[in-house]
């Protein structure tokens, strides 16, 4: 109960997790919410391009559809990513830095210096080539971004395993005879969790992101579909008169990526005081 | 255990001649590190005898963490022993896989008592939940209905056993709930879960203060008579082995220099270094003396003795080749050119 009370003391990270589970909802009732649910594939052409009104609050595009709905139906599709993304990379990079951490030799030393590697290079470029060379679909936009996110999860999991294998608890399990295997997943694991959870939040908000980069290059989903990243990238043509066309998917990142970031930075302060931000 | 049966029969009062549970012989160990190789332990030498409490005493970076580490087989990866054996019970531990020192050995048949129980516990779970985790790895009884019950229960009796109040409210509880002291019962209750037939324990009471080291002397002392098993306690206080345990075995610089019944070695020391230690005790001098010249580095060591620069009585081939050992009456060795030369005249 304190501890909620000392999160709840916390105002950013409040409204974060606000935004968090408003979007989760919005997520997962999109279907019911939308005023107009079969716009995702249906064209209403003599209504195309009208300016937010009562019946179109946020407009509609080029297409006649309304904007409103789109968005609200972007928000499963953008989560599903960030998610799917964010796990995959938790199950790439976690059992990785566990392994290099609990050992110094070869192996830990393989896993470091490739985690360095990727890391050097930035994340939005890697998953661009990486784009690139699948052929371009939600699929391989995740892929992509997976592969480019799971290094950060590696290096922050090596640290903490790091630390924790050279505890004293550590020795007193082997001595008692736990196996490798049980002290890496059943004790190291459950002590580093926290910061992952930390970076895994912030890395949704990211991943969000990214993803939508990667919509409006084109190297993401492909219409229909009303992601967010496509959606602003199609709008690019009918600027400035129909401003509503990106303003408001626009604005669904924004207050996304604001949400996990906020909620993400709650978490880090809330599990670890030291790294307290002042203000 | 073949151990336990044979060692809970009623013993007769001490002196008892037993066979050893544990013997160390001739451990030769080195940790390579950035300056070269550090002979941290050189022809350690001992024997535990079943039923007995084998003090092993040493200053500080004398090697004892390092040989209780080698027992229990949790050296670090660049620490390499380069010859002796460790027979427990019998069997060599050194020859034995990981699979075999996890399934039998540790836990099972060798209970660990680490050094500092503040941080021997894992932070993030239960009392209760790790205990358990143990007994059920090591269950005699697996697969017994009600196993999980009656591992409880067990455990619940430990815990009242080692005098820990309210057994059944501690195993819901974090360890940072605990005191020092209580921390330390529950893990000598983690050592004894599974009714081992040996128990090391590694310093496990310099973290605690000095009356709740002197109840957790006494609990030891009556665990001991109890359960029958042996026990391997390391330590640096010269005073809890006199008061806790029935032989000694004193290491210096990682050479095992004398070991005998700790009340004969106490009152009539062979070593030179046992002398030098026991007149550093301030109950037995006035004045404040200390040992002259410092304990050598573990790098290059010289061939011979390696207390033989600070040895007042130092014969000019003590630093030139090892002493042999020398056995006495009721048990003692001690490894000295000085008393081999007594044994031979």
């Amino acid at each position: 109960m304190l501890m909620l009370r000392k999160f709840a003391r916390d105002v950013p990270a409040v409204i974060g997790l606000v935004i968090v589970l408003f979007a989760l909802v919005v997520a997962i009732f999109g279907p019911w919410l939308a005023p107009y649910p079969g716009d995702i594939v249906a064209s209403h052409l003599l209504q195309r391009l009208k300016p937010p009104s009562a019946a179109f609050p946020f407009g509609t595009d080029n297409l006649g559809r309304d904007m409103l709905s789109r968005v609200i139906l972007g928000t499963r599709g953008a989560l599903e990513v960030a998610v799917t993304v964010v796990v995959l990379a938790m199950a790439i990079g976690v059992p990785l830095g566990l392994v290099a951490g609990y050992r110094a030799g070869w192996l830990s030393e393989t896993i470091m210096r490739v985690t360095d590697v990727f890391l050097a290079l930035p994340q939005l470029i890697l998953a661009l080539a990486l784009a690139q060379l699948l052929t371009p679909s939600l699929e391989s936009a995740m892929l992509a971004l997976a592969l480019t996110y799971w290094p950060f999860f590696t290096r922050l999991v090596y640290a903490e395993t790091r630390r924790l294998q050279a505890s004293l608890f550590v020795d007193a399990l082997r001595g008692i005879g736990a196996s490798s295997g049980r002290i890496l997943f059943a004790h190291i694991l459950p002590n580093a969790i926290s910061p992952v959870i930390v970076r895994a939040t912030i890395g949704m908000g990211f991943t969000i992101l990214v993803a939508a980069v990667l919509g409006f290059l084109g190297m993401g989903a492909t219409p229909p579909a009303p992601d967010w990243g496509l959606t602003i990238s199609e709008s690019r043509n009918y600027l400035p008169s129909a401003w509503w066309y990106s303003t408001f998917p626009g604005l669904a990142i924004l207050v996304t990526v604001l949400g996990f970031n906020l909620l993400g930075d709650g978490l880090r302060d809330f599990v670890d005081p030291r790294l307290r931000r002042s203000r | 255990m073949r151990a336990v049966a044979t060692l809970s029969e009623p013993t007769p009062p001490e002196p008892r001649p037993t066979e050893p549970i544990l013997q160390v012989r001739g451990l030769k160990l080195s940790i390579r590190t950035d300056e070269g190789l550090a002979a941290v332990l050189d022809h350690v030498d001992f024997a535990l005898a079943g039923g007995h409490i084998l003090g092993i005493v040493g200053e500080s970076g004398c090697g004892k963490s390092t040989l209780v580490r080698a027992i229990v087989g949790i050296l670090p990866a660049r620490a390499m022993i380069e010859a002796g054996h460790i027979h427990f019970l019998g069997e060599d531990l050194l020859g034995l896989s990981e699979a075999e020192l996890n399934g039998r050995v540790r836990g099972r048949a060798i209970g660990f008592v680490p050094q500092d129980p503040y941080l021997a516990l894992n932070p993030v779970f239960k009392v209760g939940a790790q205990l358990l985790e143990i007994m059920r790895w090591h269950a005699p009884d697996r697969g017994r209905k009600n196993a999980r019950r009656d591992h409880r229960m067990r455990l619940v009796e430990l815990l009242r056993r080692v005098q820990l109040p309210d057994p059944e409210a501690a195993l819901e509880r974090y360890p940072h709930q605990f005191s020092g002291g209580q921390r330390q019962r529950l893990v000598i209750a983690a050592a004894l879960a599974c009714a081992p037939a040996l128990v090391i324990a590694d310093e496990p009471t310099t973290a605690v203060d000095v009356t709740t080291q002197q109840q957790i002397l006494d609990l030891i002392r009556d665990l001991v008579e109890e359960f029958a098993f042996s026990m391997l306690f390391v330590t640096h206080d010269l005073g809890v082995v006199a008061q806790l345990c029935d032989d000694i075995c004193v290491i210096y610089a990682g050479q095992t220099v004398e070991s005998g019944p700790t009340r004969d070695v106490l009152a009539a020391p062979n070593h030179p270094y046992t002398r030098a230690l026991l007149a550093c005790h301030p109950e037995r001098s006035d004045a404040f003396v200390g040992i002259p010249g410092v304990v050598p580095s573990p790098f290059r060591p010289p061939p011979g003795c390696r207390f033989a620069p600070r040895c007042t009585y130092a014969l000019a081939v003590c630093p030139q080749r090892m002493p042999y050992l020398v056995g006495g009456p009721a048990g003692r060795k001690v490894d000295c050119v000085l008393a081999e030369i007594g044994a031979a005249a």
